[in-house]
């Protein structure tokens, strides 16, 4: 009797099942939750505190894969040119990639739902000024965007972040006007009118939670985009500061080694790189099958 | 309808002119040029002197009232490195950025459709599906990680192309172009398929998705019941059909085709090509304002205008948007 109660089920589980249909999705979401769990414990799995200049030698500098340093250590994945252990920059690197990339989409996620939100709830002006700003913001590629930004701005993780957060809003408040304009008409918003509730819990507690699944698809998406744009940015040399280098100033450090044949200093940066963002990708593409409701089985 | 694209101009005007105060004073925000212009040994009277040379001594509003006067007669300043007109610097190196654009253009064209073609004919195909594969790749990857890859492999480790710069020159029209020479066209691949594979991706995509569509229409049947050879069907039929969409996507919408522009700033630092982009991000790094601001006027200028003519052309292709405007 109880086994029958256990497997009753509900709209989670039926999302979960769902979900884990596809074994590439199933298979991404691990490695995203290994890459995460690197990052966030990196100061305990790293065999070396990058940021320590005390720890490093430059006597071991650019040393390949596997190499032993001057006191019996081995670097398996070899040294940057400062003798830095590559194994444990990336480690803190990545962890500088997420926090940016999740960091930048979650405050994205909380303007733009916000403002679009507000700009189907008010319609009228409200609504064609916040609209009109993003078509306008929309036009312009997010890397020159963000690139304006930066040049105005400078360096730093907190302008970095800043810069994709103004890049990112447009697109939450783009979709959650569109679903929230829609979801408006529905009977369950006039059942609530007709109560008598105040309109900003009309807002956010009927409204908002209705707009979720593709706002939890476009954050996916987003937190993927964030990371390739600050990778991109920081390769360019606008991004991070080189005190705090992320995977794509790590990339760009290996850059010119690499024309002579030291590849690894660039190389798994941009391995640890790919596979992130390509984890991620595939998380976001099964979320998107599964919670399109036009797809709906 | 010529109401209508009058404010639309009028609008884009005001766009215009509040990007120029957004980026003159976002600009003026960033460090002090003065540290790094000046050498420390000069003494007071000599700083002074070039201060006041640079306009810096003058209050911002002023500044930026100097900066749109001027700018209204064609003058974006003078590079404080190159000590030239910011808007020649950017003109000279207009022509290399120009020539990498449309040889990517050219080839999303001519690598995208012929792969689109044949993973649409093929779908379930290995090859059809690794097309597929690859496509979601060249959306996802950040191109200058491709870029890297490119030069490892092709320039490191195989050793078949040069990895940077643009080659040797053959000038025409007073401009050098690299596509001229052997050298400079080799010097070209990669920066172009570099650049091309978004866009390659995209046309891809579409035409396959085209593809599919168009195969099963009945004019599709009746060609091939005609007994038309199947080269002929696909290449004249079914082609002509799915190229509408992909020409409106490069065509029409030209944002996407001028975006290489924008994009243009990854692949010429990768590949260390001497362009437009190249430019600004060195610019950026010794606070070149003059430059900074004339390069981000351009492209802000570029864009309000590109997406002007769009809208007009749509009104003026598309009825249903010009009964949408009015309501």
């Amino acid at each position: 009797m109880s086994a029958t109660i256990a497997r009753e089920e509900t709209p989670f589980r039926r999302f979960v099942s769902e979900f884990a249909a596809s074994r590439l999705a199933l298979l991404g979401l691990v490695v995203f939750v290994v890459i995460a769990l690197l990052a966030i414990f990196a100061s305990l799995i790293a065999p070396q505190n990058p940021y320590d200049l005390a720890q490093l030698d430059i006597m071991d500098g650019r040393l390949p894969p596997g190499s032993k340093s001057m006191v019996g250590y081995t670097y398996i994945l070899g040294t940057d040119d400062q003798g830095r252990d590559m194994f444990s920059g990336m480690l803190y690197g990545l962890r500088i990639s997420l926090a940016v990339g999740v960091g930048s989409a979650l405050f994205a996620a909380v303007v733009g739902t916000s403002l679009g939100l507000l700009a189907a709830w008010l319609g009228g002006r409200a609504d064609s000024a916040i609209m009109r700003l993003v078509d306008l913001q929309l036009s312009f590629p997010s890397i020159l965007v963000a690139l304006m930004i930066l040049a105005m701005l400078g360096k730093g993780v907190m302008n970095v972040l800043l810069a994709l957060v103004i890049v990112e809003w447009a697109y939450y408040a783009r979709n959650v006007r569109a679903t929230a304009m829609v979801e408006r008409q529905r009977e369950y918003i006039e059942a609530a009118e007709c109560l008598a509730l105040p309109r900003w819990r009309i807002m956010f507690r009927h409204l908002l939670p209705n707009c979720l699944p593709p706002l939890i698809v476009i954050a996916t998406q987003q937190v993927a985009r964030a990371i390739a744009l600050e990778a991109t940015l920081s390769f360019l040399g606008l991004g991070v500061p080189i005190t705090e280098p992320s995977l794509g100033l790590l990339i760009a450090n290996g850059y010119q080694y690499m024309l002579s044949g030291k590849y690894w200093i660039s190389f798994y940066p941009g391995i640890a790189l790919l596979v992130t963002i390509m984890s991620i990708n595939l998380v976001g593409d099964q979320l998107r099958d599964v919670l399109n409701p036009r797809l709906q089985r | 309808m010529i109401a209508w694209s009058i404010r639309r101009l009028v609008q884009a005007c005001f766009v215009v002119l509040a990007m120029t105060v957004i980026v003159f004073v976002g600009v003026h925000v960033i460090g002090n040029p003065v540290d790094i212009l000046i050498s420390p040994e000069a003494d007071q009277a000599e700083r002074a002197r070039i201060i006041s040379n640079l306009g810096l001594d003058q209050p911002l509003w002023r500044q930026y009232g100097y900066f749109l006067y001027d700018a209204l007669h064609g003058d974006l300043g003078r590079s404080f490195v190159f000590n030239e007109p910011a808007l020649k610097l950017i003109a000279q190196r207009m022509p290399a950025t120009l020539e990498l654009a449309v040889t990517a253009v050219l080839f999303a064209m001519f690598l995208g459709v012929p792969l689109g073609l044949y993973a649409g004919l093929k779908p379930d195909g290995f090859l059809g599906r690794a097309i597929m594969a690859g496509s979601i790749l060249g959306f996802s990857l950040p191109s200058f990680w491709v870029g890297l890859m490119l030069i490892m492999v092709f320039a490191v480790q195989l050793g078949w192309l040069p990895s940077t710069g643009r080659g040797q020159t053959e000038t025409l029209f007073g401009v050098p172009w690299s596509f001229l020479t052997v050298d400079g066209l080799r010097h070209m691949l990669m920066p172009a398929v570099n650049l091309a594979l978004f866009n390659i991706s995209l046309v891809l995509r579409l035409t396959r998705a085209g593809v599919r569509e168009t195969l099963p229409m009945d004019f599709v049947k009746f060609a091939r019941a005609k007994g038309l050879s199947p080269a002929r069907v696909i290449f004249v039929h079914v082609l002509k059909n799915i190229m509408i969409p992909v020409v409106t996507v490069l065509g029409l919408e030209l944002g996407s085709t001028i975006a290489f522009i924008a994009f243009a700033v990854v692949t010429e630092s990768v590949f260390a090509w001497p362009g437009m982009g190249k430019l600004i991000i060195d610019s950026i790094n010794v606070l070149d304002r003059p430059v900074i601001v004339a390069y981000l006027m351009m492209i802000v200028l570029l864009f309000v205008a590109i997406n002007l003519v769009v809208d007009i052309l749509y009104m003026l292709l598309d009825p249903r948007v010009r009964l949408e405007r009015k309501s």
